[in-house]
């Protein structure tokens, strides 16, 4: 459908509640993609990934082939990838090693791994040329800013705008507290990554990670269905993770009242900082020992004691820190969208740990879990509906009072509140009228 | 159809368990699977060497598969409106024995499923480890490698 909005950024976003060619217009998915994306800091690979000099990663942010090297002196460098010459991919492969060039396979241009331009056959036919005037003798283009922390790589496209730690403030807390669940600090990606396609725009998938109140009506058939199954199993058999997975998807409206959560500028989150239903996970003592061994008891306990159901960085991954997993999502046009979901092992730390963050990609983030279905079916659902005449508002306003609400550092609100999808809207009205040359 | 032949009579087996899948009757399919069995759709397809150490996209035992299915036909599973489908074309199968279980039978298929008037469609081979029991067989594991297993995927509901 193309759709011309006659709104701009800012008229697209109120304080309470979000017009709905935020979803649906062509020309504003346009300008998310040109401006939004590159205003903003997004992960685009973790350092485990690309462990040797010369590994690659690529992969697509907001419509821009991207291409992540390991350096020869083990930092790590993000260019477009694109060939300067013709504009070919260096590579089409996820992953690989490039080995100590980078070179096209169209016709033989070659980089060094940090994208200098190496070699061009029949250079000496270039010699009267201008090609040393032209981008296309530059080598390779790395995008505007790349920043690792704790091992999680992140790029601005824009080469102006805000620092790393400005843009990410008291959420980067978050990616410490997952990475801590090791005894050495470090996480690895490990045991595959899960993927899927959804027929709506990206954004009602971010709302949705900070939404306590679809769970009791959306999960209703898998929550219902986990307990009657579990329910007629003879009281001396072990409650399998799975269970022990599924189980939650059947709590009421009670349990998610409680729930507590924090929002931060730019759009971040975190939700059930006080207790999630992760934060219950029993892990084995000598685990506990090493974890208090490497980082102090009163570490360790902060780190195991706090287990929100999602922190998110906004606008490209959401963290699930104690059972070690993470989803990353991605537009792919204005009603489509992929998300992929993680698994980390946390170095040091027992199997079980590992084993929890794959059974639960499986049994929630999988095409083929029941829990994701009925999400899916919604997403779905809600692209199609915003077409409707009439009311052309998405309503943010529980919680609300219709004042702008003030953001800083660290602001505590109710995990039932849609402060939390209102602050990731006024983040993205931001970055959408940001231009280059303002920041 | 059942054959005196156990070779053949492994090869019945599969062609009937698609037929009730293909008409929806999955509380019959459960009763299939022995008590250890297993439905396993590996994310690696034929290359994943075990359900443990990577993630699939679905491993599922008895409590997993009847919750499945129990959902499947209760109320309220909103993705089920208005309704999904599925059909299994099979090629014929092949079974030979497996030592210390019974037989592993061979079967490339495409799989269609529908939700409302989407499509999608997949391809893949089942292969089944079956064990003997007082009336026919029972599926030990049923692995099944889907062509494009590590591709993004869009929801599949019912089971390829």
């Amino acid at each position: 459908m193309s759709h011309r909005s006659p709104h701009t950024p800012s008229t697209l976003v109120e304080a309470d509640r979000v017009h709905r060619d935020a979803y649906l217009s062509e020309a504003v998915f346009e300008q998310e993609q040109r401006r939004f994306f590159a205003a903003t800091w997004n992960f685009v690979a973790h350092a485990s990934q690309v462990p040797h000099p010369g590994d690659y990663i690529t992969l697509d942010l907001a419509g821009r082939p991207l291409l992540v090297v390991r350096q020869s002196d083990q930092s790590i460098q993000v260019f477009y990838n694109r060939c300067a010459h013709k504009g070919s991919k260096l590579y089409t492969n996820e992953r690989g090693n490039a080995g100590r060039v980078l070179q096209c396979a169209y016709h033989a241009w070659s980089y060094r791994l940090d994208g200098k331009l190496m070699g061009i056959p029949l250079r000496q036919e270039y010699a009267e040329s201008r090609l040393s005037q032209c981008p296309s003798g530059q080598g390779l283009t790395h995008v505007g800013a790349t920043q690792v922390y704790r091992d999680f790589v992140f790029v601005r496209l824009d080469e102006r705008g805000v620092d790393f730690e400005d843009y990410f403030g008291a959420s980067l807390q978050w990616l410490d507290n997952m990475a801590d669940r090791s005894p050495v600090g470090k996480l690895e990606v490990f045991g595959g990554v899960i993927r899927n396609v959804i027929r709506c725009n990206w954004k009602m998938y971010f709302e949705n990670i900070n939404d306590t109140v679809h769970p009791v009506s959306t999960h209703e058939s898998a929550g219902k269905a986990a307990k009657a199954v579990w329910g007629q199993q003879s009281e001396s058999t072990p409650m399998p993770i799975s269970v022990e997975q599924m189980l939650p998807f059947a709590s009421g409206y009670d349990f998610f009242t409680q729930l507590d959560a924090e929002v931060y500028p730019n759009g971040h989150s975190a939700l059930a900082v006080k207790f999630s239903t992760h934060t219950g996970y029993a892990y084995p003592q000598d685990y506990l020992d090493a974890l208090a061994q490497a980082h102090g008891k009163a570490r360790a306990e902060d780190v195991l004691s706090r287990a929100p159901q999602n922190s998110v960085l906004f606008p490209s991954i959401a963290v699930k820190g104690a059972p070690l997993v993470m989803r990353v999502i991605r537009p792919l046009s204005v009603d489509r969208m992929l998300i992929e979901a993680w698994s980390f092992r946390a170095l040091g730390a027992p199997d079980l740990l590992h084993e929890r963050a794959m059974t639960y990609n499986r049994l929630v983030f999988s095409p083929m879990s029941i829990v994701a279905h009925d999400d899916i079916h919604l997403f779905e659902s809600v692209q199609q509906g915003l077409k409707a005449e009439g009311n052309e508002w998405v309503s943010l306003h529980r919680g609300a009072t219709g004042e702008a609400e003030a953001v800083s550092g660290t602001t505590p609100c109710k995990g039932t509140s849609e402060m939390l999808m209102r602050n990731q809207f006024q983040a993205w009205a931001k970055f959408m009228a940001e231009t280059p040359e303002a920041t | 159809m059942t054959h005196r032949n156990p070779m053949m009579a492994a090869q019945q087996f599969v062609v009937d368990e698609a037929r009730l899948l293909n008409e929806a009757r999955y509380r019959e399919w459960i009763a299939l699977f022995a008590a250890d069995g297993h439905y396993w759709v590996p994310m690696q397809g034929a290359q994943q060497p075990d359900p443990v150490k990577h993630v699939s996209l679905a491993y599922e035992d008895r409590i997993l598969l009847a919750t499945r299915v129990q959902r499947l036909q209760g109320l309220r599973a909103h993705s089920l409106e208005p309704g999904a489908r599925s059909l299994h074309i099979l090629q014929a199968p092949e079974a030979q024995p497996l030592e210390g279980i019974g037989w592993e039978v061979y079967t490339p298929f495409i799989y269609t499923e529908i939700r409302g008037a989407l499509p999608t469609t997949l391809a893949g081979v089942w292969r089944h480890q079956l064990r003997a029991r007082e009336q026919g067989f029972e599926i030990v594991l049923k692995r099944v490698d889907l062509l494009n297993a590590t591709a993004p995927h869009e929801m599949i509901q019912l089971f390829p």
